[in-house]
């Protein structure tokens, strides 16, 4: 096995593949409210991603194992899937967000303690290690099922390391 | 001497399915489960489950259980359940089933009909010091927890990277417990990525084909040693020392079945429903005609097709007792099986299709 192998079979991605691909440059660099990032690489059993979206960006599924496709074009960054998905595999990016080296993230936190508007939170990779600090600017509660999701500022060069956000006590 | 319709033993969503869609029929149903709560498994789910929206994908576990007992509750006049309640014995000569209720009042009940939804029982790993408090299993840690709100501990050493080891995980950082590790056997996790990649990025290390050689202390857990194998699944190299005060058994289940076995159905080992299961047809029914199984008692598989199976084994308890004419029956059964088929479709159901197609024959009458 190598190196790379052993991580994604430990549930690291490490490279796009389907299920778990990155929205088009062009349109990302501009879409107001962002694009969602869903990291689903394997064949399960679930469809929420795709009966949550309002908007049918997440593409019907031929099958219920399918692992889900995305048209860009209908992407409007609700979050509604981050606030759904069992897996906690969707994200939301948007580039245009702040100032040129800013991005905006919206993830999923099911933790406690609970994050406040304001504060400054680790921003974690997608093996836990703290990569940044980052500022939360808002906090919803989409289905009112105790899945927030956070919405912070994070350094937009690394948008496509960080996967979570810690608490700072 | 008690009588019933139809006795479903175990209220986990097996049962309740299989309570719900017989007594929708007018069938009079009685419901015992050994538990203090109906729900089984589903009442220890915090985590929002996984598969199709009609079977509560994007739900938390112990809703559902909720939603099962809301429809359950709309049948009022058609259901008696009775909780605290073991169904212990089955009587061959005459069909009756022997329970017990609390710890000392046993009775019978002589049902015309039976489902039995008893669910699965966790199978533990034999090591060292395995008998030391602090050694658990998943679902025991999940009860505590999930239950009766107690943390078991401060540092946890997950063993078993399947589905339950993961989502257990996950629970135990979300309780505020430290999860210093998680060791599998295999060269990958058993469980769903999504979920493995949800406590990774939390910290949590994996190390895959590591097991656990030992636990270490006197009175209680103060340790494990784990160990990397090799291909041909050998020990190699040296032992790890792991400082934790939990060791969390997460390495599988097997299905119950006692009362199937008492009851002379014709049963099977099915290596990938886990272990001893009755033989069926396509309605769910055992080699004995008043036995129906279904749910993780039929093969463990997950709540979201445990509900479906519940679905189908209620029906065709209805149906042979002339609550479901013939048309009906076939249109509902189809529809359930193609639910079913949907759930167990790609890599991921291969396991379980395999397993099913051994144990399944067309019908009894031409078996
Ligand atoms: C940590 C964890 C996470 C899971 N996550 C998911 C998920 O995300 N999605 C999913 O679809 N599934 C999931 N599952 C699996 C799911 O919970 C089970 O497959 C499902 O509960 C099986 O349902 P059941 O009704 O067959 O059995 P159970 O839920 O086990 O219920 C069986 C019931 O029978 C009772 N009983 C047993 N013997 C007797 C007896 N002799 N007399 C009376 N009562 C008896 C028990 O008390 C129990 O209440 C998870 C399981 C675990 C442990």
């Amino acid at each position: 096995m190598t190196k790379d192998e052993k991580l994604f079979n430990s549930g690291v991605l490490t490279q796009s593949r389907p299920g778990a691909e990155l929205p088009p440059t062009e349109l990302w660099n501009k879409k107001k409210n962002g694009l969602v990032i869903i990291e689903c690489p394997q064949q399960i059993p679930c469809n929420p991603c795709y009966s949550s979206c309002p908007t049918g960006a997440v593409l019907p599924f031929n099958k219920i194992i399918d692992v889900p496709r995305i048209d860009y074009t209908k992407c409007i960054g609700c979050s509604l899937c981050v606030a759904t998905c069992p897996g906690l595999a969707c994200f939301v990016v948007d580039l245009t967000y702040g100032s040129e080296e800013e991005a905006l993230m919206k993830l999923p936190y099911e933790m406690l303690p609970r994050p406040e508007i304001g504060e400054q939170v680790n921003c974690l990779n997608r093996i836990g290690e703290v990569v940044a600090q980052g500022k939360v600017v808002d906090i919803n509660e989409p289905r009112k099922d105790c899945t927030l999701v956070v919405h912070v500022v994070v350094p937009n060069d690394l948008v496509n390391e960080i996967r979570a956000v810690r608490v700072v006590k | 001497m008690r009588e019933t319709e139809l006795l479903v033993v175990g209220g986990g969503p097996a049962g309740l399915s299989a309570a719900v869609e017989a007594a929708s029929h007018g069938c009079e149903v009685m419901v015992v489960d050994s538990d203090l709560a109906l729900g089984g498994q589903l009442i220890k789910q915090t985590h929002k489950f996984f598969g199709s929206e009609s079977e509560r994908a994007g739900t938390r576990g112990f809703k559902i259980a909720e939603i099962l007992l809301d429809e359950l509750g709309q049948l009022k006049g058609k259901v008696e359940v009775l909780t605290n309640t073991t169904a212990e014995s089955y009587y061959r000569g005459d069909g009756v089933v022997g329970c017990m209720t609390d710890e000392d009042n046993y009775w019978f009940v002589k049902p015309k009909k039976i489902v039995n939804a008893t669910g699965a029982s966790e199978k533990i790993l034999p090591f060292p010091n395995n008998d030391l408090p602090g050694v658990y299993g998943a679902g025991a840690i999940q009860t505590l927890m999930n239950v009766y709100g107690v943390v078991p501990g401060k540092k946890v050493l997950m063993v078993g990277a399947g589905n339950i080891g993961l989502v257990v995980s996950y629970q135990l950082l979300q309780a505020g417990v430290d999860v210093v590790g998680i060791v599998e056997f295999l060269p990958n996790i058993s469980g769903y990525w999504v979920h493995a990649a949800k406590v990774r990025r939390l910290g949590v290390p994996v190390l895959l084909k590591h097991t656990i050689t030992r636990a270490i202390g006197e009175n209680k857990v103060e340790g494990a040693y784990i160990q990397a194998v090799d291909d041909n699944n050998q020990l190699m190299g040296e032992p790890q020392k792991i400082d934790c005060d939990i060791i969390c058994m997460s390495v599988g289940l097997s299905p119950t079945v006692d009362l199937l076995w008492q009851a002379g159905c014709k049963m099977m080992y099915v290596p990938e429903l886990c272990g001893y299961v009755a033989r069926r047809d396509n309605q769910m029914r055992t080699s004995n005609a008043d036995i129906w199984a279904a749910g993780d008692a039929h093969g463990i598989e997950e709540a979201s097709a445990a509900m479906v199976e519940g679905r189908i084994a209620g029906l065709g308890a209805a149906h042979s007792l002339d609550h479901v004419d013939r048309v009906q029956f076939g249109e509902r059964l189809g529809m359930f099986w193609q639910r079913l088929d949907n759930l167990r479709a790609g890599a991921t159901g291969e396991k379980i299709r395999c397993g099913v197609g051994k144990c399944t024959c067309q019908a009894w009458e031409v078996d």
